[in-house]
């Protein structure tokens, strides 16, 4: 199993500038953070959240609007919901779980409605649950977050897990990021809420997304699953941060001289544009959207406009280059390996929801952006939350246990010679961004960013800690997107076929024996292996 | 990024410093925050959001620093106008309620 390589440093009772005691730490205040806290407060548990940014404007889902995959359980919507895209995602996701996502979503939608957040109705006066804009709905689960009694540690990064001698996950300690002051929060039960990975890329609310929690797990011993569905590219204005690629649907691709590029398109013709970006720019002009289509975008994505409205483009009638950001885990499904229905991870005590953890139990190997990422945010939290909740009260009995601090990389190491995390993080990207490397994939050529990764690993585990507070946090992001491009690269390579968005050149064609999960972790020795589908559920 | 902190409508209530996901802005005593970090800055567009006085501008360069032309906004229109847009601020109504996303995402599949 995973190299349990924590220095094991034990906490002192003086370390902290800050002390909570709680029975449950939440690491990260996004949707599946915030849901989780509020269901760890609604069993009675004690709970902190913290933020490395601010909960409520943190993450992917704060700067943006997304579709909920919420869906009615009358007649066949449900069977229909789950078979549309079962092929899509290489037969990889599982029924129990997208049954009971389902009705989760359904459920929590209903508290949603309670609480005040404002759906809107049809033309028949029926509420219309399958999206959320972002600023709006964040704002209500911070709200929620406070009125359920968990108190929420804004600006505060975690650095480390904390364990006892059994191994027993037991809180984390980390930094304000703003005074400089470090935190410790013992706690009987933590849940990872940190979001998925996307290599500092820039797309929209992403770039909080560093894999930070992935790297924390990692170092007491959890697994990850799927890591090689996770070269998801969002698609947006060159210049842009708003990867938002719904209404690319009714978009024209072109090229320079303004024609329009065969085959290019949103969703299914998304490689075509990948293989014209790596020689030529690509044009998009949102010309078959009609004057209702394009009323209905202004009020569905306001943000979308924001960008060509300053810019003074038009996008209904100008032609605008296109990029694609790398989205990696985020909008990719790979994550956290869960071992049960209340999302906790193979370590006692840690528990993982949303794009933190796996998606592949109700997308498979297909992106889960949108609809399916945003209803797992929500089960997931709430089930993770009240798991959490149950083995963090439990653990009050052993609350005066002696912990030690489990991080290794770039804040227990010994060498003397300094970390430049932003050269660890230009590394990184420069193995991940390219489409020639990461959204085609190649034996060889993974191989050859496999070397020269665990190179910079290697160097990194032997460069002197961090410096101060500020430093800590940028060396373990760099530390942490150079973990997850390992898990993902060395999954990518043991998946010889094209599944999901996964696509091998030398193997483009999908091999039935290899419909099974990839786990993954371990740091200094990075390792994979195969494990067969789990139908059956344990609730 | 952000680009610009206008030191006539901003009033130092520091919203903003505290709202940043990324860390961009600083306090400063008695006067308007300052854009201490803005190569952290994402264009993720959420301090404009949350600014009660519409004092912030991001430029929607997301990679690079505006140019000169770029940094300022090129109609007033334009300062405000997402916050405007969401339906957020005094007087206004979430526009959430007008969400029309079912209607496109039935048609886009």
């Amino acid at each position: 199993m995973g190299a349990r390589d924590f220095e094991g440093q034990a906490l002192s009772g003086a370390d902290g500038g800050h002390r909570h005691e709680a029975d449950v730490l939440v690491i990260g205040g996004g949707p599946a953070g915030t849901w989780a806290a509020i269901s760890a407060a609604a069993q009675g548990a004690r709970v902190v959240l913290a933020d490395k940014g601010f909960c409520g404007t943190s993450g992917a889902t704060a700067p943006s609007g997304t579709g909920l995959w919420h869906v009615s359980p009358e007649g066949s919507a449900r069977a229909d919901a789950k078979a549309s895209r079962l092929a899509m995602g290489g037969h990889l996701a599982e029924h129990a779980w997208m049954d009971r996502v389902l009705a989760q979503t359904w459920d929590n939608v209903e508290r949603l409605k309670d609480w005040g957040y404002p759906f809107p109705s049809d033309d028949e006066g029926q509420l219309r649950c399958t999206s959320l804009q972002g600023p709006e709905y964040m704002r209500l689960m911070r709200k929620r977050v406070k009125s359920s009694g968990a108190r929420i540690l804004d600006h505060s990064p975690a650095l480390e897990l904390l364990v006892d001698a059994q191994g027993t996950v037991g809180g984390a300690t980390g930094v304000n990021r703003q005074t400089g002051e470090t935190w410790v929060v013992r706690a009987g039960a933590v849940v990872i809420a940190t979001g998925g990975c996307a290599f500092l890329s820039k797309a929209l609310g992403c770039n909080v997304l560093t894999g930070d929690g992935q790297l924390m797990a990692a170092e007491v011993g959890a697994a990850m699953s799927g890591m090689e569905f996770s070269n998801a590219y969002g698609l947006g204005p060159a210049f842009s941060s708003v990867t938002k690629s719904l209404f690319y649907n009714w978009a024209t691709f072109y090229d320079r001289d303004g024609q329009a590029i065969e085959g290019a398109g949103s969703s299914r013709g998304r490689s075509v544009i990948a293989q014209t970006l790596q020689t030529q720019p690509v044009y998009a002009c949102i010309d078959r959207a009609d004057a209702q289509i394009r009323a209905w975008m202004r009020t569905a994505q306001p943000n979308f406009f924001v960008s060509f409205d300053r810019q003074g483009i038009d996008p209904f009638t100008q032609h605008f280059p296109v990029t694609l950001r790398l989205e990696g885990t985020v909008r990719g499904t790979g994550g956290l390996n869960l071992v049960d229905g209340s999302c906790a991870t193979s370590v006692a005590g840690l528990y993982a929801a949303g794009d933190a953890a796996t998606r592949e139990l109700i997308c498979g190997g297909f992106t889960g952006g949108g609809s399916h990422n945003a209803a797992w945010a929500l089960s997931s939290g709430f089930w993770a939350g009240a798991g959490a909740a149950a083995f963090g009260k439990d653990a009050r009995s052993r609350a005066s246990r002696t912990l030690r601090r489990a991080g290794g990389v770039a804040i227990a190491t010994r060498g003397a010679e300094g970390c430049d995390s932003q050269a660890v993080v230009s590394a990184v990207q420069a193995e991940v961004f390219p489409y020639e490397r990461n959204w085609f994939r190649e034996g060889p050529v993974l191989e050859a960013s496999l070397a020269r990764l665990d190179a910079l690993w290697t160097r990194l585990r032997h460069s002197a800690p961090a410096a101060c507070a500020s430093e800590a946090v940028r060396a373990r992001e760099a530390a942490a997107m150079l973990a997850t491009a390992r898990w993902m690269y060395r999954s990518a390579l043991q998946r010889t076929e094209t599944r999901g968005m996964h696509r091998r050149r030398e193997h483009a064609a999908l091999d039935p024996t290899q419909r099974h999960r990839l786990l993954s972790g371990g740091l200094d020795e990075v390792w994979v292996r195969a494990q067969p589908l789990t139908e059956a559920l344990t609730p | 990024m952000i680009e610009l902190i206008s030191p006539e409508r901003c009033t130092a209530c520091n919203i903003c410093v505290n709202a940043c996901p990324t860390n961009v802005f600083e306090a400063v005593a008695g006067a308007p925050p300052r854009i201490a970090r803005q190569d952290d800055c994402q264009t993720c567009f959420m301090c404009e959001l949350y600014c009660p006085e519409d004092a912030l501008y991001v430029a929607p360069i997301a990679d690079r620093r505006a140019t000169a032309g770029e940094r300022e906004p090129a109609t007033p229109a334009l300062v405000g106008s997402y916050r405007r847009a969401i339906g957020w601020g005094r007087g206004r109504q979430s526009t959430a309620s007008a969400d029309s996303s079912f209607e496109l995402l039935r048609r886009a599949h």
